[in-house]
C-alpha cells in the first residue's frame, strides 16, 4: 500500500502514521454536551469501502486526509488536512 | 453420538463408516425465542450456554458464511488470564476456568494445552510492571511467577539474552496459560448447541434488523424474515455493519491483524513467548509449525490481509529475539478483522433498543474469551441482568468515563490497544 501526500506525492506506507477517522478534524463545540463528545471521541461509522481518514506524513510533517478503500486497500487521493478543516 | 477413545478405535476397525454429522443443517423457522447473529466462537458459545444454563433451546445462530469461518478460524490460539485491571481480571479468570473444563463439558477434544506463557521484559521498569501485573493475577486467584534472567534461561535457552537493544531481564510466567485448537473450539460449541436443539443456520446473512417502537422484533436475512424478541450480535469486526442496520454507531474501528506460520519443524518452542518490546509473540503448533504474530497494521481495514511493512517488522523482531529460527521458512500469512474498542476492553451489554444485545470490542484477544464471553452474554440475554464477571463491560463507560479499562493506558484511539 502506497499513500499519497499532497506535497510529496505517492510515498511508501512506512512514512505515514495512521491517526484515525478524519472526523477528528471536526471538533464539537466545548459545551456541546457529553453525548456529542462521546460520539466524537469514541463512535465510528467504520463501514467497509471508501473512507476518509487522517494520516501524518512523518518526513514532511503534513497532516493528510486520505481517501481510500478499506476492503481493497486502494488509495484514491489525498489533501492536506489544513485545507479540509478550513 | 458420544466421542471417546474407544469409539475412535472401534470406528478404525469398522473403516470409519459409523460417524454421523456433528450437527444438523436446518432451514430457518419463522420465529425463535432468541437469535444470535454470528456463528463464530462467541456466537456459538453464547448459543450453547443459552441452551445449557438457561434452558433456551428454541434459538438460532445465523451465520452468513460457514461456522467458525471468521476470527475463531484465523487466530494464533492463545489462552490466558493475565490481565491487571478490575473488570478484565475477573472476566478472563472465569473464562480460563471454563477452558479448563471445556473438553469434558463439550465431550470434544479442543487440544487445550496449558504449556505456559512467558511475557519477557527488558528493563528494570518493565520488571516492576511485570511484578505488579503478576500480583494482580495472583490476587485474582490465578497463577503468576516472576522469573529472573536465569529462570528464563532454564525454560528458553535459545533466546538471544544479550541483545544490544533488548537484553532479556526476565519474564512473567503464567503456567496455566497456553494454546488450544481454534477450529475445534467452534466445532465443539456448535455440536453442543445443536445437540440441545439450537438451529445453526449457515449461508444466512442478516440484511436488516426489524425494530418496532424501540423494540427488536426480528431480522431480515438472505433466507427470509425471522421473528425474535431477543437478538444478540456477536460479529466482531463486522459489528459496525450490523449496528448500522439497527440505526446506531458503535465505539469500534475495524483493523487488520496479521499472523504467520512456518513449515513444520521438530519440537523447539515448548511455551507461548511474548516479546512485547518488539511486538512479537510465538508458539509452536502440534503439527510443528511456528505460529507467530505481532502488532496491528495500525490502519482501519476490512481486507482480511495486511501489508508487508508489518510482516517485515514481525520477522525482524522474531530473528532478533530468537536467531535460532532464522532459517525456518515461512509457509503462509493471513489477516483477520479486529473489532478495536477505544480502551482495548470489550463490551457485553444491552443497547438502547430493547431486546438487542451487543457483544464486541475484543480487539485482538477474543479467542481466549470465547467461553467466558458466551457464558456471560447468554446470561445477559436470558436474564436481562449482567453476569458478575462481565458486569463492567458496559457500553456507557465511554460516555460517563466511569470504568474505562485501558490496560496499557494508551488513550482513546482505537488502534493503540
Amino acid at each position: 500500500m502506497r499513500v499519497t501526500c499532497p506535497h510529496c506525492g505517492e510515498r511508501d506506507r512506512r512514512e505515514f502514521t495512521y491517526q484515525g477517522d478524519a472526523l477528528a478534524l471536526f471538533r464539537p463545540e466545548p459545551d456541546a454536551g457529553p453525548t456529542v463528545w462521546d460520539d466524537y471521541l469514541h463512535n465510528r461509522g467504520n463501514q467497509p469501502g471508501r473512507v476518509r481518514d487522517l494520516w501524518y506524513h512523518d518526513p514532511c510533517g503534513t497532516w493528510v486526509v486520505v481517501e481510500r478503500d478499506t476492503v481493497t486497500h486502494e488509495v484514491f487521493g489525498s489533501e492536506a488536512a489544513a485545507e479540509v478543516a478550513r | 453420538m458420544r466421542y471417546s477413545g474407544l469409539r475412535v478405535i472401534m470406528e478404525g476397525l469398522r473403516g470409519n463408516t459409523g460417524w454421523t454429522p456433528a450437527w444438523r443443517d436446518p432451514d430457518p423457522k419463522p420465529e425463535y425465542d432468541a437469535i444470535i447473529i454470528g456463528g463464530g466462537g462467541h456466537g456459538l458459545a453464547t448459543a450453547f450456554y443459552l441452551a445449557k444454563n438457561h434452558g433456551m433451546t428454541n434459538i438460532a445462530v445465523l451465520e452468513r458464511g460457514y461456522l467458525g469461518g471468521g476470527n475463531v478460524g484465523r487466530n494464533t490460539t492463545i489462552v490466558r488470564a493475565n490481565y491487571g485491571l478490575p473488570g478484565n481480571s475477573e472476566f478472563y479468570s472465569h473464562s480460563l476456568k471454563l477452558w479448563e473444563g471445556m473438553e469434558q463439558e463439550l465431550n470434544y477434544n479442543v487440544m487445550h494445552s496449558q504449556r505456559g506463557i512467558i511475557n519477557l521484559f527488558h528493563s528494570d521498569g518493565a520488571r516492576d510492571a511485570a511484578a505488579r501485573r503478576g500480583n494482580a493475577m495472583i490476587n485474582q486467584g490465578d497463577d503468576a511467577i516472576l522469573l529472573d534472567r536465569d529462570g528464563v534461561r532454564k525454560l528458553l535457552p535459545y533466546l538471544d539474552f544479550d541483545n544490544h537493544r533488548f537484553p532479556v531481564y526476565g519474564g512473567l510466567y503464567h503456567p496455566r496459560g497456553g494454546t488450544a485448537r481454534h477450529d475445534a473450539v467452534a466445532w465443539g460449541y456448535a455440536r453442543g448447541a445443536d445437540a440441545r436443539g439450537v438451529d445453526l443456520i449457515q449461508n444466512c446473512a442478516v440484511t436488516g434488523i426489524d425494530i418496532e417502537d424501540g423494540r427488536v422484533v426480528g431480522v431480515q436475512t438472505t433466507r427470509g424474515a425471522i421473528r425474535a424478541k431477543k437478538v444478540g450480535m456477536a460479529v466482531a469486526g463486522r459489528t459496525s455493519q450490523v449496528a448500522e442496520m439497527a440505526g446506531f454507531r458503535v465505539p469500534i474501528e475495524s483493523h487488520v491483524l496479521q499472523a504467520f506460520v512456518t513449515e513444520g519443524l521438530k519440537p523447539v518452542i515448548d511455551h507461548v513467548i511474548t516479546f512485547g518490546a518488539g511486538h512479537f509473540y510465538i508458539s509452536q503448533s502440534d503439527k510443528g509449525g511456528l505460529v507467530f504474530g505481532g502488532d496491528l497494521d495500525l490502519y482501519a481495514s476490512y481486507a482480511a490481509r495486511g501489508n508487508l511493512p508489518t510482516a517485515e517488522h514481525v520477522v525482524e523482531a522474531a530473528v532478533q529475539l530468537m536467531p535460532v529460527i532464522g532459517k525456518a521458512r515461512m509457509l503462509r500469512s493471513w489477516g483477520g478483522i479486529m473489532d478495536m474498542s477505544p480502551d482495548g476492553s470489550p463490551i457485553i451489554d444491552r443497547t438502547h433498543i430493547e431486546g438487542l444485545y451487543l457483544n464486541c470490542g475484543w480487539c485482538y484477544g477474543g479467542f481466549k474469551a470465547v467461553p467466558g464471553s458466551g457464558y456471560s452474554f447468554a446470561h445477559l440475554i436470558a436474564t436481562d441482568a449482567h453476569h458478575a464477571p462481565a458486569a463492567r463491560y458496559r457500553l456507557d463507560r465511554f460516555r460517563t468515563g466511569v470504568g474505562i479499562m485501558d490496560e496499557e493506558a494508551t488513550g482513546s484511539q482505537h488502534n493503540l490497544h
